[in-house]
């Protein structure tokens, strides 16, 4: 999440730095707004340069030598780290394995969160309840999520046996052996576990839309189907585009579901750029190399979230819509 | 300013103050006080008992015999240290005591410039270790001392071949392959795998390797990280020929190997499958992962003979668990460690099980099982033992090697593709 952040950032300091041309009366609280703008943001930018603007300096660097992590940074490379990771067959399956979980949230989590959000906003009963469950998964660790997935989807395991329970023995696989079913199994899970953020985001986003327009849209005629698609749908634009780009950076950013629940393999067939990075990183200690793949994955997110902000999110953050409707 | 805003100024400031002094405060390290006490930090890997409490005892007593020591216990995760040795060693304040397996991965963080040379702190009581305190040494030259040393090779469910009709452990691969065929007849799975963590995949490339490489070939092969003598290709084939005949647990490519009751380790325990290649620690790995007592249950037997092989049948596949020094207190971690490696302590260590093999043949005589004493004595009688190639050479190629050995598991690959893999990963 650090690239919002990083994108949010100039327009604050560019308000806190702007000189004041007012006369004296104004100057002493201009200084004062300063003042305080300092010591609130100081904490804060102190920890964002620390935390993330060094670190990123520091993986640019490491990442034009052959370093192992150990001694002195003395063999220069240049962008060697990057010829070669983008040259990696296993690096550009990883690409295509993120690539794969970006494409399939959207197409299936997206219909189904605003599906079973529509659901849960109706007045059934047990609806609490319903909401509960379906938001618990989420508020496991991912860690968790992995381990407790990892032990149900073993051969034989709890998944075969209920598949089997109900006549559907046919379907069973390897699920996290089979290099051809690893992906989908991965997904699987991972939906399992975020399916219940989306309902949340929508559930609130649904109740922005204002009843008047629904009364409005039944008094001249239209169908629940019309209402749905003609009035709720497009009044949760924002919320769905809020949803895209937490969904997209999400899955560019997959790594602990992955790395504990097959390390990236079987034969690579579930790695992923995170996993990859901290496969060559941490296991065989390329930490140049793995530095060279981080900057990589960080430009992707970078340039995603400023062309997303720029072109899908817009309108969102001048208040085009949600002004409105307030 | 009137005084409201005024303390609002002075809280804003106090809070930003306090970020900034937790940042500085995160580098505390191990030091010398005033008062002359030294403080050690030790970072070890046993996360649980008995190994927990035997490292957490032995501290106290060596506190109260130097009261002027104190020693900070840090247990951390083992897979853990894969990824905070880096980071320590490239810090200013790393442990001043910690865990590793020795060779070529203890070769890579000597390169950091922080691994304390012990040669004249030990010299003394070294020779006591045998053999396997080279496995710590670089060009002559001490820097850590082992605790136990391992040797990798079949645990087996002792019930499930007699259920199989199994009288004798196999000796030649011929054998094993019968027993692999008795077993599948019986319905059991055969052996388990932890294909997942891909280093149990390594451990059958390396030990054909073993068997079909000359000592000399073998060892010079990992110095030079060169595999490219034919009896390296002859052990690819092998594994693939192996593989062929699925000797394997279902899904083994997904199993973790230590991990639950679904792992390889469960697996044996649970009677799920008859056997597993693994090291000396996989008892009780298996024994925690179970309520039934294995005691009784479980026999062991060296990986078989190949035929046509260069190497001595008596070579094994090994290594061992130890500790190194940083520049800092590295006399006084010197003292330590051999405190650590007493009689005492290594019967102790012997006693829990948690070692099978412990560096110091005076414990040797704790050993009560059976079947741990016969493992003993296959050490000791073993032509020489080979190092774990993952942990030989430096920890890249050994890596590189893992992943290969994973992939020819996952059916990707030829007999070659691993010296492939070490070269490019050079």
């Amino acid at each position: 999440m650090s690239t919002t952040t990083a994108v949010v950032t100039p327009p604050v300091t560019t308000a806190a730095g702007a000189p004041s041309p007012q006369g004296a009366p104004r100057r002493r609280s201009s200084l004062r707004k300063r003042l305080e703008l300092l010591l609130l943001l100081a904490p804060a930018s102190v920890l964002f340069v620390a935390f993330v603007f060094f670190p990123l300096v520091a993986a640019a660097y490491y990442s034009l030598f052959d370093w192992n992590g150990f001694g002195p940074l003395t063999r220069f490379v240049g962008f060697d780290n990057y010829a070669k990771a983008l040259g990696d067959p296993l690096f550009q399956g990883a690409i295509g394995h993120n690539l794969f979980i970006v494409i399939a949230s959207l197409v299936v989590q997206l219909p189904l969160s605003i599906a079973l959000a529509l659901l849960l906003n109706g007045k059934i009963r047990g609806r609490t309840g319903l909401r509960l469950l379906v938001f618990t998964p989420y508020v496991l660790s991912e860690a968790v999520t992995a381990v407790i997935w990892l032990s149900l989807l073993q051969p034989n395991g709890v998944v075969d046996g209920l598949l089997e329970g109900v006549g559907l023995g046919g379907v069973v696989q390897l699920w996290l052996a089979d290099q051809n079913v690893v992906m989908f199994t991965l997904f699987a899970v991972i939906t399992w576990k975020y399916i219940g953020f989306g309902i949340i985001l929508f559930l609130a986003g649904l109740q922005g839309v204002p009843d008047e327009l629904r009364e409005a849209a039944q008094i001249d005629g239209a169908t629940g189907w019309q209402t749905t698609r003609l009035i709720v749908l497009p009044l949760l634009g924002p919320t769905v585009r809020i949803w895209i780009f937490l969904s997209i950076i999400g899955s560019l950013q997959l790594f602990d579901l992955v790395w504990i629940m097959t390390l990236g393999g079987p034969a690579g067939a579930s790695t992923t750029m995170a996993s990859y990075l901290i496969d060559r990183g941490f296991r065989r200690y390329e930490f140049g190399f793995g530095s060279a793949v981080a900057i990589i994955l960080f430009v992707f997110c970078f340039v995603f979230a400023l062309f997303y902000q720029r072109f899908a999110l817009r309108r969102d953050t001048q208040g085009a819509l949600t002004g409105r409707v307030e | 300013m009137n005084t409201r805003s005024m303390r609002k100024h002075v809280a804003a400031g106090a809070v930003a103050l306090l970020a900034v002094g937790a940042l500085a405060g995160c580098s505390g390290d191990g030091s010398d006080s005033s008062d002359g006490t030294t403080t050690l930090t030790f970072w070890h890997n046993g996360t649980a008992d008995p190994i927990l409490s035997i490292w957490q005892d032995a501290v106290d007593e060596y506190e109260k015999a130097n009261p002027d020591i104190t020693i900070d216990v840090v247990p951390i995760q083992n897979e853990d240290f894969q990824t905070k040795i880096p980071l320590a060693l490239s810090s200013d304040s790393p442990p001043d005591i910690y865990f590793n397996q020795g060779g070529g991965l203890l070769a890579t963080q000597v390169q950091s410039g922080q691994v304390a040379d012990i040669t004249e702190y030990t010299s003394d009581w070294i020779g006591d270790l045998g053999a396997a305190a080279g496995n710590w040494a670089i060009d002559d030259v001490q820097y850590g001392v082992p605790y136990a040393s391992q040797v990798v090779g079949f645990w087996y469910r002792t019930d499930l071949f007699a259920q199989a009709g199994i009288t004798a452990t196999p000796t030649t691969l011929d054998e094993l392959n019968d027993t692999v065929d008795k077993l599948k007849a019986a319905g059991i799975a055969p052996i388990a795998v932890g294909g997942k963590d891909r280093w149990p995949d390594a451990f059958y490339y390396n030990t054909f390797a073993v068997r079909e490489c000359g000592e000399d070939v073998l060892k010079k092969g990992l110095a030079d990280a060169d595999l490219s003598d034919e009896c390296f290709t002859k052990a690819g084939q092998a594994v693939i020929d192996f593989i062929a005949t699925e000797p394997f647990q279902e899904g083994f490519n997904g199993t973790p190997a230590q991990q639950g009751a679904g792992s390889s380790a469960g697996l044996v325990a649970n009677g799920k499958a008859a056997m597993e290649l693994q090291g000396t620690w996989d008892k009780s790995v298996m024994q925690g992962l179970t309520d039934t007592d294995l005691g009784p249950l479980l026999g062991w037997f060296p990986f078989p003979a190949v035929s046509g092989g260069d190497g001595d049948p008596s070579a094994t596949l090994g290594g061992g668990d130890g500790f190194s020094c940083t520049q800092k207190h590295a006399e006084q971690c010197a003292d330590f460690l051999k405190f650590l490696l007493s009689d005492d302590i290594q019967t102790k260590l012997v006693e829990s099980e948690v070692v099978a093999i412990p560096v110091k043949e005076a414990a040797s005589a704790a050993i009560t099982d059976p079947v741990i004493k016969s493992v003993y004595e296959f050490n000791s009688e073993a032509a020489y033992v080979q190092t774990y190639f993952d942990i030989a050479l430096p920890t890249g190629v050994g890596s590189a090697l893992n992943d290969a050995v994973a992939n020819l598991f996952s059916g990707k690959g030829t007999a070659d593709s691993v010296a492939e893999a070490v070269k490019a990963a050079k």
